[in-house]
């Protein structure tokens, strides 16, 4: 059994933790804003001697994730960290990664994107890189931050997947705010995570391999792609059981999606990140009046868990789908956009309506969930749903 | 019931509040609580007026937004009295503890607060120049709310204070901040 020890830290340093646990054989990383201390307190580690990793520092986010795809490609386990601008700047590299089948693990500390010049907590980031063919997990904790990416590890090695996943945190609420938080053993950890056995390794001379060829016209190209639809389906189980035996080790349970009420909730909540724990507290009081209220948290955003969705939110009377960041021009937010295709085919039309909060690390004050469940009973009760999207909590003049 | 309690913290960059914020969290999780402790990011200037805030509770913490009704304020600098509400939204059994060396009946009147508020106040600076040598205020501060609110224990707070001071300074320097811990706690007083 795991011997568990409790810990108050910060987000960023439990990341850390749990890559150093991991046994890294390359991290690149650049060093400086937009970057997150996560690579701080990994780099520190390593210049301990706490950690055997060959520790690159590059020049910009473009550089280090080319980085790490070249020594992906080479065999290494390899992970690293980012967030905003950072993350928007490694865009045409997130496609190589996936495209070249690199496991990679790369946690981002989620955070606006430019401009107006914004540092804060906003999921920007990530929905930008959604169609990047990354599996991705998001934590609402720095306890889910840290046993996402010890998961993460396992999923993207797995011979079915063979993907780069990104482990999500919310920017500086979760990212640097210290809570408490469970963390394992050195060894129990390195049990479960295992040898990384590379296939396919560029530097396996006895198996010559190319990576990344050119694929013009009538190359393999539409084929490749294919496949990694089907690598990011077969990824829907492996999460599962990966899960179900990071749950038995840990203690604390997993799903694709976690639900909160749900069993007889009448309206329900969707949401993704450290707000759904504000969402659950403002449910629990309105639970204690009796109203009949549910949570429904997204942990796995790709591949989206369409099936479960639909199950969990199947014959509600009304619900709300909270997005931290925008699809201009789009019917809503991605998250809602997924929701209600995740609803399509219910034989029972559910009404969804949708809610951009917290752009910019704009404050998720309670009052404003609360004002989101109010309308949720209004609109269960035969009120006509909001027209369009609801900027949540906006001023009328900035 | 949860027994939440929740704290935000006023100084000016620099004065150490952030770090206070997160011992006092590290403290109680020495007594088995639960805890959060985050500062308001903003732009990082010495000087510039900052928030921090610290949330200690019995059953997990799920909230993840400002304190904006806090049962204890704690102010670091006396001149921001002048330019930031800082008893906004407090609890009304409340206490809001200010490093000052002005009495706390005439702070009590400046702030307008409920007779219900506790106002404590402690000259902290002048404490950590004796002691420490230098106005970091942070640590005194703890001593005093130790004094007027409780919340932490006072031994495990410094056993986590000369924990965390032995990683890059001596025993004189433990000794130092145990004695502005202990005369703060004694010499806050209470309007």
């Amino acid at each position: 059994m795991p011997e568990h020890k409790t810990l108050a830290a910060t987000g960023n340093s439990v990341v850390a933790e749990a890559m150093r646990q991991c046994k890294p054989d390359v991290v690149a990383a650049y060093p400086i804003t937009p970057q997150t201390t996560i690579v701080e307190e990994f780099a520190a580690f390593v210049a301990k001697g706490k950690t055997h990793c060959e520790y690159v520092t590059v020049e910009s986010e473009h550089s280090a994730m080319s980085a790490c795809i070249g020594a992906s490609a080479a065999g290494a386990r390899v992970m690293t960290a980012t967030a905003s601008q950072g993350l928007a700047l490694m865009w045409e590299e997130l496609y190589i990664a996936s495209g070249m089948r690199l496991p990679i693990v790369m946690a981002n500390a989620n955070r606006a994107l430019s401009a107006p010049i914004n540092i804060h907590c906003d999921h920007s980031d990530i929905m930008g890189a959604r169609d990047a063919g990354w599996v991705t997990l998001f934590a609402e904790t720095a306890q889910e931050a840290y046993d996402n990416t010890i998961m993460s590890v396992r999923i993207a090695e797995h011979p079915d997947v063979l993907l780069p996943v990104m482990s999500c945190l919310d920017g500086f609420i979760t990212t640097h705010s210290i809570d408490r938080v469970s963390v394992m053993d050195d060894e129990s950890i390195a049990g479960f995570v295992g040898d990384y056995e590379p296939q396919n390794a560029l530097l396996d001379t006895d198996n010559p391999v190319a990576h990344g060829n050119f694929s013009g016209l009538g190359g393999p190209y539409f084929e490749f792609k294919k496949q990694q639809r089907e690598a990011i389906e077969n990824s829907r189980a492996v999460i599962k059981s990966v899960g179900e035996e990071y749950s038995a080790l840990s203690g604390r349970p997993f799903d694709v999606i976690e639900t909160w009420g749900m069993e007889d909730a009448e309206v329900a909540v969707v949401v993704i990140g450290s707000t759904a724990g504000n969402a659950r507290t403002v449910a629990r009081h309105l639970r204690a009046d009796g109203k009949k209220v549910g949570v429904v948290k997204v942990r796995v955003w790709r591949p989206f868990p369409y099936a479960e969705i639909a199950a969990a939110l199947k014959g509600l009377k009304a619900v709300a789908v909270l997005d931290r960041s925008e699809s201009f021009g789009a019917e809503g937010g991605p998250l809602f956009l997924e929701v209600r295709s995740a609803l399509y085919d219910l034989a029972e039309r559910v009404p969804v309506v949708n809610y951009i909060y917290g752009l910019g690390g704009s404050d998720v004050k309670l009052e404003l969930i609360e004002q989101v469940f109010t309308d949720l009973a209004d609109i269960a009760a035969g009120a006509a749903a909001p027209a369009g999207l609801v900027y949540l909590g906006a001023r009328e003049e900035a | 019931m949860q027994q939440l309690t929740e704290i935000r913290w006023h100084a000016r960059a620099g004065q150490g509040a952030v770090t206070a914020a997160k011992v006092v969290a590290e403290t109680a999780l020495a007594a088995d609580q639960y805890l959060q402790a985050m500062p308001e990011y903003g732009p990082e200037r010495m000087g510039a007026p900052i928030k921090a805030f610290t949330r200690i509770s019995s059953e997990p913490i799920e909230i993840h937004c400002n304190i904006e009704e806090p049962d204890i304020v704690i102010v670091l600098d006396d001149s921001l009295l002048e330019i930031i509400d800082v008893a906004e939204g407090i609890h009304p059994e409340g206490a809001i503890i200010v490093n000052t060396c002005t009495p706390p009946e005439q702070v009590r009147t400046a702030l307008g607060v409920a007779d219900s508020v506790k106002v404590a106040c402690v000259d902290a600076s002048g404490i950590a120049l004796d002691t420490i040598k230098r106005d970091i205020p942070n640590t005194p501060m703890v001593g005093a709310l130790i004094k007027v609110a409780g919340v932490v224990d006072m031994d495990s707070f410094k056993g986590l204070l000369a924990k965390n001071l032995s990683k890059k300074f001596g025993q004189e320097m433990i000794d130092a901040n145990w004695a502005s811990v202990d005369r703060a706690y004694e010499e806050v007083t209470v309007a």
